[in-house]
């Protein structure tokens, strides 16, 4: 009987020889599951020269157990190689058949967008922010006293006179829609003692058509500063820094001499607009100048004490020449378009 | 103000070169800002001619024409564009005869509007020129036809070039004047402000005319009732001028200028006024003095008394219009406009010069009253000098004696009630403090007497007497605004000011932008409307009666202000849907406006700090205005792409950017099933915080979609961020983290219909206990093997406890309490 004579090498070689054979024809790592049965199984031939190895007398031993350990050991290491071998093959196949053109891909929702008039005011509130300033809010429907009375002007102002007011009924509540940001200057004041820093963005209203460069609603931000020895020089260099910061380190400012009834000394501001189309340009950007007495004593604060500065400027018209915004209509009205082409930033 | 540049220079000479662009570049240093350069816009060759000869010749289409020969240049000497002495030119008008010297635009001349003058055929001949009228040079507005030289008093040699005649080569700079500086409304301040800015010399054209006397003319200032206690009049000053040809034309220099300040010229009495009103900020007014009866009388209009103006038109007295008087009534509203019965004209002979002073507040009602803003009202609005009348009174008459051939008449009157000019103290050092920048006090004491002020040293700092035109200038701020100004602004250094250390953006700030951040993030649009609504509108949403109105609204159909965001993205939808945009999110933030109660508003003084009460009551009297947030979602969420069916907006979209919102301060809603008005009855909620509702999702109501043509389903959410700011947790407490191993369950229970989910939910939770570590709703299944009216709702149950792992029977143990506890609320059964 074949299992109690000796193991010879020929037989383990053929036995090897027709392992390998199978396991390099095996195509799928299926078809090498099934090989490896067959080759290393219970009924296969290494399992019984393992088993007639047992029963050989001990002289014969080492040289065949030598014989059929070999064999097993290249059997494992070609299992072990064709193994990776096909599953890389395998994975090549399966990652074929996943591709997708991801330039035509479902997109699974809408992209949104702030509007860029609000962007605006975050980004103008941000830098203020940074310098220690707080952010002031005021109604936007208003008594006259803020809008007007308190900010030193005359009862017969023409501003009070419904040439560009919005007021409401009935008059004698004397409330009107707030004709400036200004208002939040004196609530700012009355609310809080000097040292005072605070910028105070938003909605404002006067009488106009709406048309390419004017709407009845539009959005304002104002400065106010109130403390000991503060000068122009301090507004100027306020305004310096915030110029740079929104038009870029070349920005820098000009002031020509104005009237406002809140202000005195009051001063127009241009801004040198480095990326202006067209070419760097001086630009104008808004009024400013040192707080009027009259508005520190109506808001409680003595004027021998301390001093201040104020500034103002319009959003819409900032987005127009720093954004290149060329018709007031886009900021009004609405149409998904305008908002999506700034997305989030500005 | 628009001024001529040869006229400034008369009292602030100009460098040469002058350009009313260098002249603008000037003055906006000084605080007039650049407006625009007005000119005749023409340029030569425009000569002196003389017509020799003419022919009429009739054409077949009805016209006569004039072929005429025009000597252009002495005889024998070449014409201006280098052509012969006599031209030929076919004219139209018939209003000269030979020997007339006329103004000729040889060719090469360009008149206004771009209008050249070339040699050209017509009706027979060739055209070699163009004899102009006044209308074509732009000095005049009449069809008056050729003008004749001799008409205007000019008798020129032949050849002389008519734009240096007629002065037509003048330009002016046009500046605007802000409402403080009164005084820029003329040439005398204009020429001072010039000088401020360059430093040239200046002459105050007060000087021009020696003063004249009058006296024995009846004059009373009889004011009643001053308005707010002003003083009517400073002074009133009256002058009379015999003899006066009103015939004769205005002088060429006259209307030039005239013309380029923008006033039309009318006749020489009135282009006189004109012209020294211009020159000094005075208005005058001259009267016909034979149609005036008895004396004048300056005093308020009775009830129902009526004036025709100059311009022809009766007006309603108001009692507050100032009137001038006569035996007669009332001749003139006083500073705004003349009347129409003491009008001068060709017929006059004897002229009454008035130069007043009036309380810019009175004059400024009356104006605003009759909507009548004349170049008089305008100035007496900003301020006049109450100083000048005398002298401009005193520069009509010379003018008129110059120029109509007229003599200073003996009659006249002067009323003079000066205020007292303040003296505002301007302490040591005042000035540098303020600007910033390190002035002496010889420059500041010298730029406060160019300007006119009068000064006195003291000890503590300079005592300043403004001038009598400066009635801004009323504290020690406002000479500081003169100072910096003159020396120039640009000396002005730059000192970053330190903020003391600040708190950042408040949480409602943090909030506002994070809710909107987040909103654009999930894939919505924000947008901006305006808060202008109809009453219809503010009622879909709200009860219209709690609104405010306005009382000057742009358009009447959006008379009030808005009480909910949703009227204002249904337009802003609206316009996007006209303009192809079918899939829309639009997401607004912004204030509404609810009425308050009524209360009497009185106005604390301005002179200091107003009491907490007074503070309190004027706050009380400004409507509510919270801050709402809203979204609107129609059209299509997921469009139709590759691999993907489109997918539609709906009441889920609303209900998610909702959650955002509550996300973005800390909030998870509960949501309860309701009716908000104007929302889809069965397909809406209310949001809650705590007990307190803070605002409602669902879709709009059919019958308003229906109405306003947006497609039948549109979802809508709106929340009133105040009130969910209120209702917030100020910070989030964290619980721990379980890590231990967690059991899940599948529930199913069957209910009525009618039991909301959430609700159903909620018992859940609560009867299974604190093990419970999360619960979703899977499915919601109605149909066979479930009975009629029922439905089956599936949960996904997740267990876990925070000290040891869990076993299948505790997790049974908690949700068979669950079970017990739905059942005994709802009827709720296990589904088999």
């Amino acid at each position: 009987m074949a299992s109690s004579e000796g193991i010879s090498a020929a037989e383990v070689q053929s036995a090897t020889k027709s392992a390998l054979e199978q396991i390099t024809a095996a195509s799928s790592m299926a078809d090498l599951k099934k090989v490896r049965a067959a080759v290393s199984g219970d009924s296969s031939l290494l399992a019984s020269l393992s088993a007639r190895l047992g029963k050989l007398p001990a002289d014969q031993k080492a040289e065949a157990g030598k014989l059929v350990g070999s064999a097993r050991a290249q059997i494992a290491e070609a299992f072990e190689k064709r193994e990776s071998a096909l599953s890389l093959e395998e994975e090549k196949l399966q990652l074929a058949g996943e591709s997708l053109d991801v330039t035509a891909l479902a997109s699974p929702a809408r992209l949104g967008a702030r509007h860029p008039l609000s962007l605006l005011q975050e980004k103008i509130s941000s830098v203020f922010v940074g310098m220690g300033w707080e952010i002031a809010e005021g109604p936007e429907l208003e008594s006259e006293w803020f809008n007007f009375d308190a900010l030193n002007f005359d009862a017969d102002h023409p501003a009070r006179a419904m040439q560009d007011t919005f007021f409401v009924e009935p008059l004698d509540q004397k409330l009107v829609l707030r004709t400036h940001t200004s208002p939040v200057q004196v609530r700012s004041m009355l609310d809080r003692e000097p040292p005072i820093f605070v910028l105070c963005p938003g909605r404002v209203f006067r009488t106009d058509e709406l048309d390419a460069t004017h709407t009845p609603v539009f959005h304002q931000v104002e400065g106010l500063a109130i403390d000991k020895g503060l000068s122009m020089a301090d507004l100027r260099g306020t305004l310096e820094h915030f110029a740079r910061i929104m038009f870029g380190e070349e920005a820098k400012i000009r002031l020509r001499p104005s009237f406002f009834p809140f202000t005195e000394p009051s001063a127009e501001l241009d801004v040198w607009h480095p990326g202006a189309k067209g070419g760097a340009r001086w630009v104008e950007w808004g009024g400013c100048g040192m707080v009027n007495p009259n508005v520190l004593r109506a808001s409680g604060i003595d004027p021998d004490i301390y001093s201040g500065f104020a500034f103002g400027m319009g959003i819409e018209r900032t987005l127009m020449f720093r954004n290149e915004v060329t018709d007031m209509h886009d900021m009004v009205e609405g149409d998904i378009r305008f908002s999506k082409q700034f997305g989030m930033v500005l | 103000m628009r001024a001529p540049l040869s006229w400034i220079a008369e009292y602030a000479p100009l460098p040469k070169g002058s350009t009313a662009e260098s002249v603008m570049e000037a003055l906006v240093k000084v605080g007039l800002e650049e407006e625009g350069v007005h000119s005749f816009d023409l340029s030569g060759p425009i000569v002196v001619g003389e017509v020799i000869e003419f022919a009429d010749e009739p054409q077949s289409n009805g016209k006569t024409i004039r072929w005429c020969q025009v000597r252009v240049a002495p005889k024998g000497k070449k014409a201006a564009d280098g052509g012969d002495d006599v031209r030929g030119i076919v004219c139209g008008a018939s209003n000269f005869e030979v020997g007339d010297k006329v103004v000729v635009s040889l060719p090469g001349a360009v008149l206004p509007n771009n209008f050249a003058i070339s040699a050209r055929s017509t009706y027979g001949h060739i055209s070699d020129g163009m004899i102009a009228s006044g209308r074509e040079l732009g000095l005049s507005d009449d069809h008056d036809g050729t003008l004749r030289l001799q008409s205007i008093g000019l008798d020129p040699e032949v050849g002389t070039d008519a734009i240096e005649l007629l002065e037509l080569a003048d330009t002016a700079a046009e500046v605007n004047v802000l409402p403080d500086r009164g005084y820029c409304l003329s040439i005398r301040g204009i020429a001072r402000e010039y000088s401020h800015a360059t430093g040239s010399s200046y002459k105050d054209p007060i000087t021009l005319a020696p003063l004249v006397a009058g006296e024995g003319f009846g004059l009373k200032i009889a004011d009643k009732a001053p308005i707010r206690g002003r003083k009517t009049s400073q002074s009133f000053v009256l002058r009379t001028a015999t003899n006066v040809d009103a015939t004769k034309p205005t002088p060429t220099w006259m209307r030039s200028r005239l013309k380029l300040a923008g006033v039309r010229s009318i006749s020489l009495a009135v282009d006189i006024t004109n012209y020294v009103m211009l020159e000094l900020g005075q208005p005058v007014h001259a009267y016909d003095l034979d149609k005036i009866k008895g004396g004048l009388v300056v005093r308020r209009a009775t009830k129902g008394e009526t004036l025709k103006t100059l311009d022809g038109q009766v007006r309603k007295l108001h009692e507050e219009d100032l009137l001038i008087t006569d035996d007669s009534g009332a001749i003139g509203l006083a500073g705004v406009m003349g009347g129409f019965s003491t009008e001068v004209s060709d017929s006059t002979k004897n002229i009454l010069i008035e130069a007043a002073h009036f309380d810019s507040v009175s004059v400024a009602r009356s104006a605003r009253r009759h909507k009548l803003f004349s170049e008089a009202s305008k100035r007496y609005e900003r301020g006049v000098d109450p100083k000048v009348g005398e002298y401009a009174a005193a520069r009509v008459v010379q003018l008129l004696e110059q120029l109509a051939g007229a003599s200073a008449g003996k009659l006249g009157a002067t009323y003079t009630d000066l205020t007292k000019q303040l003296e505002i103290l301007l302490p040591k050092g005042f000035a540098s403090a303020l600007v910033g920048v390190d002035y002496s006090d010889d420059e500041i004491n010298q730029v406060l007497l160019e300007i006119g002020a009068a000064t006195v040293k003291d000890a503590s700092g300079l005592k300043v007497t403004p001038p009598s035109w400066r009635p801004d200038l009323v504290d020690k701020t406002d000479l500081v605004e003169e100072i910096a100004r003159i020396l120039g602004y640009d000396r002005i250094p730059s000192r970053l000011p330190v903020a003391p250390p600040g708190r950042g953006l408040t949480r409602a700030q943090q909030f506002r932008s994070g809710a909107l951040d987040a909103l654009a993030t999930a894939g919505y649009v924000e947008v901006l409307s305006y808060p202008f609504v109809s009453a219809e509108q503010n009622d879909w949403f709200q009860g219209a009666k709690q609104a405010v109105s306005l009382a000057n609204p742009i358009q009447e159909e959006a008379g009030q202000l808005r009480l909910s965001l949703i009227p204002g993205l249904i337009e802003t939808a609206k316009r996007n849907l006209s303009r192809g945009f079918t899939d829309l999110a639009l997401v607004e933030q912004g204030s509404v406006f609810i009425s308050v109660k009524q209360t009497k508003v009185s106005f604390p003084d301005t002179s200091s700090r107003p009491s907490d009460a007074d503070i309190k009551a004027l706050n009380a009297s400004i409507p509510l205005q919270p801050r709402h947030l809203a979204g609107i979602f129609l059209g299509n969420r997921v469009d139709a792409q590759p691999g993907q069916k489109p997918v539609r907006f709906g009441v889920q979209d609303a209900l998610y950017a909702a959650k955002l919102v509550g996300q973005a301060i800390g909030v998870s809603f509960e949501i309860k099933q309701a009716e908000p008005k104007g929302y889809h009855p069965g397909r809406s909620a209310e949001l809650l915080v705590g007990n307190k509702v803070v605002g409602f999702v669902g879709e709009i109501a059919p019958a308003i979609t229906k109405l306003t043509d947006l497609p039948r389903t549109v979802g809508v959410f709106e929340i009133d961020l105040d009130a969910l700011l209120a209702a917030a947790p100020e910070s989030v407490v964290a619980k721990p983290i379980g890590t231990l191993p967690a059991l899940t369950q599948d529930l199913s229970l069957v209910v009525s219909v009618d039991v909301p989910a959430l609700e159903l939910m909620n018992t859940v939770r609560e009867g299974c206990g604190e093990l419970l570590e999360d619960i979703s709703l899977t499915d919601d299944y109605r149909g066979s093997n479930i009975a009629e009216n029922s439905k089956s709702l599936t949960f996904a149950l997740r267990f876990r406890a925070m000290d040891r792992t869990l076993t299948q029977v505790e997790a049974s143990e908690a949700r068979d309490n669950a079970v017990a506890l739905a059942s005994e609320r709802f009827k709720a059964e296990i589904r088999a």
